[in-house]
């Protein structure tokens, strides 16, 4: 896990009315927290809004491949919508396992090398 | 004798049986609303609920919250009348939460108190980005409660057989009337519990209906969409996507217009946003979100067997005769696989689908009115805890007017249309902002008010001229009268592209530069949660 060293923000920080944000905000331990959100949310939302318009273009212009008939009366439409829920639901897996291995424990770091909520 | 004046003759046979279920669920939820009014004492109580639910818990009031007649009448209605393409629905919904979850829920959780504005505004200069949150929280919110109001009204005449126009407008007032204690003695604990107590009422009905459906074609679900296309006489193609957006070139644009306006639009809503101040912390946002997602998913999962159940089993003729819009299609299959029972039992789900989720948009548009455009832009920031929440009490019931007067109108636009217009407003107006001001440096006050107010008047006014209001001797508001110029229902392909690339230009031309002190601190506080709420 990692946790940065609570001394890495004198404690007499504390006292200050408003806590150093800048300076947090330039350290290499948020940087990594930062890179560690962005990295993983930004590029998933692209792959994610755009696996959804692929569905809709598809509906729209690729008529002939959504009626291709699965089994019985169920078509690729069907097995395409149905799909994109269970990307959903992997996806909604997927970023909370990655928050609470790469973010929550870096966050909890810094907050409390911050000190206390003012 | 078609199956709608059966339902509404053994409806009306089963008058008091439908009062007692409405009268019980009334009554519960307002001693609900009472018990949680008197836990209410400060301003943090009343808008967000004393910040003290779990995240399961927000997660069942998330659900309540969104599950909107549009969902459950709408989406069914959809489907039963044009197939697949009434699926879209419920995929948009769905998909739409992930933007919520990965981007939006919890540093908004870390940053704001109350509202929306306190997000949108944290960075600019107060008093203008305030009031353009408030407007556009009251705005998206108005279209919002519109739909809930279509969906009231049809309900109750097709329930209580009521056809002359001053038993639906009473009708309405009702609704109006509860809605408005729910908010102004409960405030959002008594608003989060009823919508926990809708969220399992709901998943209950849509159980149990999905389960009598399946149970006619021995679950096979294959079976249940064949007999759905053969008796909706439209063969293979009600299964196919472009029933109703594939005719032309336009409808085709109007399906990707909607389509971006779904996937957009639920994480700027100001009725959702607020939801994630009532719990303690930001991973108890993040549960909340998960938490909604499944029980969401599950619901719109079982709209198929809904929607294509009413298509297999009824006579499309009964569906459009009861509301051209098919807004009645679940409660007509209800009675159809269980009789005036069932029909009774479902139609008080629906009612209580409603009266939630009006609330909850009733408390986000008087909270933003009191909290950004009363406290902080009129009296800047002086008023006390007890003036805002007389204020926000006030509001309410001014917003329950406004939802009454317009409940009166738009009884058969297909109350799943209206609310892709709020989805399609919210993601124009908020979500940009939103977007911009957590994650990008540059962002100034000039950006969020061109953004604000540009993705507003432009999918407002699109909306205005399009066939929603009018030219549609069918379906549009106004009937008889055609101004229409604008050719999509759905304006979120010109007017989402359009709030962002505002936000862009209007903070690049600002003179006014970006404040970086406060980004760095709104930054570190989004990721870190410090100094939250």
């Amino acid at each position: 896990m990692d946790t940065a060293p609570a001394s890495d923000r004198p404690g007499d920080q504390r006292q200050q009315e408003h806590p150093p944000y800048a300076e947090v905000q330039a350290s290499a331990e948020f940087g990594e927290l930062r890179r560690a959100h962005r990295s993983f949310a930004f590029p998933l939302t692209i792959a994610f809004v755009s696996w959804y318009l692929l569905y809709v273009l598809l509906s729209n212009y690729a008529g002939g491949f959504m009626d291709t008939k699965v089994a019985g009366n169920i078509n690729v439409a069907l097995v395409f919508g149905l799909g994109q829920f269970l990307t959903t639901f992997l996806i909604a897996w997927w970023y909370s396992r990655h928050a609470a291995a790469k973010l929550d424990p870096r966050s909890a770091a810094i907050k409390s090398s911050m000190g206390s909520d003012a | 004798m078609s199956i709608h004046q059966l339902a509404v003759e053994s409806a009306s046979d089963h008058r008091p049986l439908i009062i007692t279920l409405f009268s019980v669920f009334v009554a519960a939820t307002l001693g609900i609303t009472v018990w949680a009014g008197r836990q209410t004492k400060d301003a943090t109580d009343f808008y967000a609920g004393g910040r003290s639910f779990s995240g399961f818990q927000n997660g069942l009031a998330i659900s309540g919250d969104y599950m909107s007649a549009a969902s459950f009448l709408g989406i069914a209605g959809a489907i039963a009348l044009t197939g697949y393409d009434g699926f879209l629905y419920s995929i948009g919904f769905l998909v739409a939460w992930l933007v919520a979850l990965l981007l939006v829920a919890e540093p908004l959780r870390n940053t704001g108190r109350y509202t929306m504005g306190d997000v949108l505004a944290y960075r600019m200069r107060q008093r203008p980005v305030r009031t353009a949150a408030g407007v556009s929280t009251i705005v998206v919110s108005i279209f919002y409660l519109l739909a809930q109001m279509a969906g009231a009204g049809v309900l109750v005449s097709l329930l209580l057989g009521i056809t002359n126009e001053a038993g639906k407008i009473l009708i309405v007032v009702l609704v109006g009337v509860v809605m408005i204690l729910y908010v102004s003695i409960g405030g959002m604990k008594g608003t989060t519990w009823v919508q926990m107590v809708k969220a399992v009422m709901l998943i209950a009905g849509a159980l149990l209906m999905t389960f009598l459906v399946l149970l006619k074609f021995d679950f096979n679900v294959s079976e249940l969409l064949g007999e759905a296309a053969k008796n909706s006489k439209m063969g293979h193609a009600f299964l196919e996507p472009g029933l109703k957006y594939g005719a032309t070139g336009t409808t085709k644009l109007d399906f990707i217009s909607l389509g971006l306006a779904l996937v957009l639009g639920t994480a700027g809503l100001p009725h959702i946003l607020i939801r994630f101040y009532t719990v303690p912390t930001a991973k108890a946002a993040r549960k909340s979100v998960n938490w909604a997602i499944g029980i969401i998913g599950v619901f719109y999962l079982m709209t198929i067997a809904l929607g294509f159940g009413a298509a297999a089993l009824l006579d499309k003729k009964t569906i459009t005769d009861s509301n051209p819009a098919g807004n009645t299609a679940a409660p007509l299959l209800a009675d159809e696989l269980g009789g005036p029972v069932l029909l009774a039992v479902i139609s008080a789900v629906a009612f209580a689908t409603i009266l939630a989720v009006v609330a909850g948009l009733t408390l986000a548009s008087s909270s933003s009115f009191a909290h950004d455009l009363y406290a902080n832009v009129i009296r800047k920031g002086e008023a006390t805890q007890e003036e805002e929440i007389k204020a926000a009490r006030w509001a309410t019931v001014g917003i329950g007017i406004v939802a009454i007067v317009l409940g009166v109108f738009a009884r058969d636009l297909n109350v799943a249309g209206l609310v892709a217009l709020a989805f399609a407003v919210a993601a124009s107006a908020n979500l940009p902002t939103i977007l911009y001001s957590l994650f990008w440096k540059r962002f100034t006050t000039q950006g969020a008010l061109w953004s604000i107010y540009g993705g507003l008047a432009s999918s407002v006014f699109l909306v205005l001229f399009s066939p929603v209001v009018s030219g549609n001797p069918k379906s549009s508001m106004f009937k008889d009268v055609d101004f229409h110029w604008f050719p999509l229902e759905n304006p979120g392909l010109i007017s989402i592209p359009l709030g962002f690339l505002l936000g862009w230009v209007g903070s690049l031309l600002s003179k006014e530069k970006p404040d970086n002190a406060k980004y760095a601190e709104l930054e570190v506080r989004s990721l870190t949660g410090y100094g939250a709420h």
